[in-house]
């Protein structure tokens, strides 16, 4: 009875952790190859048969201005599915009783899939990378800062994926968000074109989608200039962070959608 | 596996302090329902305690409460003395639940399954526990065996290993041997008696009454979201048993004799069985003055028999009771 509990339950946390890992491992052709064939496929289509009549843009090669966009949209999508997936399947099954039953807290439950689910998509966005230099030749910046904004937003989009995952009541719910709200936003924020390209009008309205920061800061790491100065890159994307983190601290102080 | 012996025999002595209280412990659902009542119960350390009652009478939700699954509306809950709220770790740490509903993840094998549990409850990994875990459970031939392949009393073992994968003070079976077949059901019972021995204290719900009645130290039965009674097996059965004399008549009766109606008498099968229902723990029973009056009176019958009222019929008895 008096034996000494540990502060933090790594066990716990790695127990989850590992069955996260080990559910990407058994359908890795889904979690990795399609992300990078489709990704090949753009780089096809956009980067050599269309992009080789486009001019650069900002000194940068079509098919190299393309590539944070990519990543990014390859990003979003991943970390949303994997961490959504990640939640509502046990919720969906059941087995969710062990994990609301068991000595974990709600820090290290979302510490476990969230850290699962973003490190599937940084492993996806540097395949990509390295994919895509296969396509077309390009330097990198501020590697630096490219690793930055790739782990804050595959963090970011796994809190994001997290919650619509404790949201979603149907499979019909769960791939909503993603297909259409995050998947329009990032193909009008700029993931294939510089948002300076369009009418002064329509260069306001996409300054209100949040996903232009984010690609905008991303493009900056690889090529020295973006749509936005980097600084505001960077508080958009911490900005989007910290509201994941406050809903996610209140699902849990709510119990929302997890107990009833 | 013999179920002849006695359950009451061979057990080590139940001590009195509370492993588990439940203080005021009332939920309503966002509907509207109210599943429970404030509660007030003890559990004992190393008893196997029986929670008795029909179908959407509390039983699940209390449990569920207890171990954190379902938010409760008021009430305190302690676990091996630790608030499952405040302190809920240290709580949950000593407690497991099978829970009613079959829930497995489907495509993973039984050995990494049952190894997650131990690993989410905190505990460092032992292979050689797991092991004899699953020997005991005879799914050690099934361990590389993914899930979503096994019966559904297979699955129903995963869900028992998982649960004692963290090795527990407390285990929670609710509705066990629901949907199972006789062999696991007599499987079941051997390691729940098993574990008891080893000072588990276990807590079932059922709505099989001779479960309750093979295993239980005591019986708490639950009914619209109210404990109605909290006994020991045997005082339970002791003090609301009725015991029932019938008598064979020689000549049937048309209608029960004045002199008689000092007894609470019943005419069964046309006037030719006389049943007397008198209480066990009355100091006289009336059965010898009975006995003395009929004679005098000339009512002669040809052959007695007495019996207990079972568990069952006191349950039915507690239940169906106007509230």
């Amino acid at each position: 009875m008096s034996e000494t509990l540990p502060a933090f339950n790594t066990h716990g946390v790695f127990a989850i952790y590992r069955f996260e890992i080990a559910r990407a491992a058994r359908t890795i052709l889904q979690s990795l190859l399609t992300p990078v064939i489709t990704t090949s496929l753009y780089f096809i289509v956009f980067g050599a048969a269309i992009g080789s009549r486009i001019d650069e843009i900002g000194g940068v090669s079509y098919g190299a201005f393309i590539v944070p966009g990519l990543i990014m949209l390859s990003l979003f999508t991943e970390s949303l599915s994997n961490a959504s997936f990640g939640i509502y399947f046990p919720k969906f099954t059941g087995t969710i009783y062990e994990i609301l039953s068991a000595p974990i807290s709600a820090f290290e439950i979302v510490l476990a899939y969230v850290g699962a689910a973003a490190t599937k998509s940084i492993i996806l966005g540097l395949v990509i990378l390295a994919t895509a230099r296969l396509f077309v030749p390009f330097e990198i910046a501020h590697p630096g800062w490219t690793i930055g904004f790739l782990v804050l937003t595959a963090t970011t989009f796994s809190l994001f994926g997290f919650i619509i995952g404790v949201w979603a009541k149907s499979f019909e719910q769960l791939s909503f968000v993603p297909m259409l709200v995050v998947t329009p936003l990032t193909f009008l924020g700029g993931a294939f074109y510089s948002i300076d390209m369009l009418p002064p009008f329509w260069r306001t309205v996409a300054l209100f989608n949040p996903v232009v920061y984010l690609i905008s800061g991303f493009r900056w790491s690889f090529f020295g200039e973006g749509d936005v100065g980097v600084a505001v890159s960077l508080a958009a994307t911490l900005g989007f962070f910290t509201l994941c983190l406050v809903i996610v601290w209140w699902i849990f102080r709510t119990g929302y959608r997890l107990k009833s | 596996m013999d179920q002849i012996t006695p359950a009451d025999e061979a057990r080590p002595p139940v001590r009195n302090t509370p492993v588990i209280s439940v203080r005021g412990l009332s939920k309503t659902y966002d509907g509207g329902f109210e599943a429970l009542k404030k509660i007030d119960l003890d559990i004992r350390q190393g008893e196997i305690f029986a929670l008795l009652g029909p179908n959407g009478a509390g039983k699940t939700t209390l449990i569920s409460i207890i171990c954190g699954i379902v938010t409760p509306t008021a009430g305190e809950i302690t676990a091996a003395g630790h608030n499952i709220v405040s302190d809920y770790r240290a709580a949950r740490y000593k407690i497991a639940l099978v829970p009613q509903e079959l829930a497995t993840d489907a495509f993973e094998s039984v050995w990494a399954t049952v190894s997650f549990s131990r690993g989410l409850y905190g505990r460092p990994p032992d292979p050689a526990l797991i092991e004899q875990i699953l020997r005991d459970l005879s799914l050690w031939d099934k361990r590389k065996e993914k899930i979503m392949n096994l019966s559904g009393g297979m699955k129903r073992r995963v869900m028992i290993a998982k649960a004692l994968a963290h090795e527990p003070d407390i285990l929670f079976l609710d509705e066990p041997t629901a949907g199972v077949d006789v062999e696991l059901r007599r499987d079941m019972w051997a390691l729940v008696r098993g574990l008891r021995e080893r000072g588990v204290t276990i807590i079932l719900t059922t709505h099989y009454i001779e479960e309750a009645e093979e295993m239980a130290d005591r019986i708490g039965v639950i009914n619209n979201g109210e404990l109605i009674i909290v006994e020991d097996k045997a005082t339970l059965i002791k003090k609301l048993g009725k015991k029932q004399l019938t008598l064979n008549l020689q000549e049937p009766l048309e209608a029960i004799p004045t002199e008689l109606s000092e007894w609470s008498l019943a005419l069964k099968a046309g006037g030719a069985e006389l049943e007397y229902t008198f209480d066990v723990n009355d100091e006289h029973t009336g059965v010898p003055s009975l006995l003395r009056r009929m004679s005098d009176i000339g009512i002669g019958f040809k052959d007695l028999n007495t019996r207990q009222s079972s568990l069952e019929e006191i349950f039915v008895s507690l239940v169906r009771r106007p509230q």
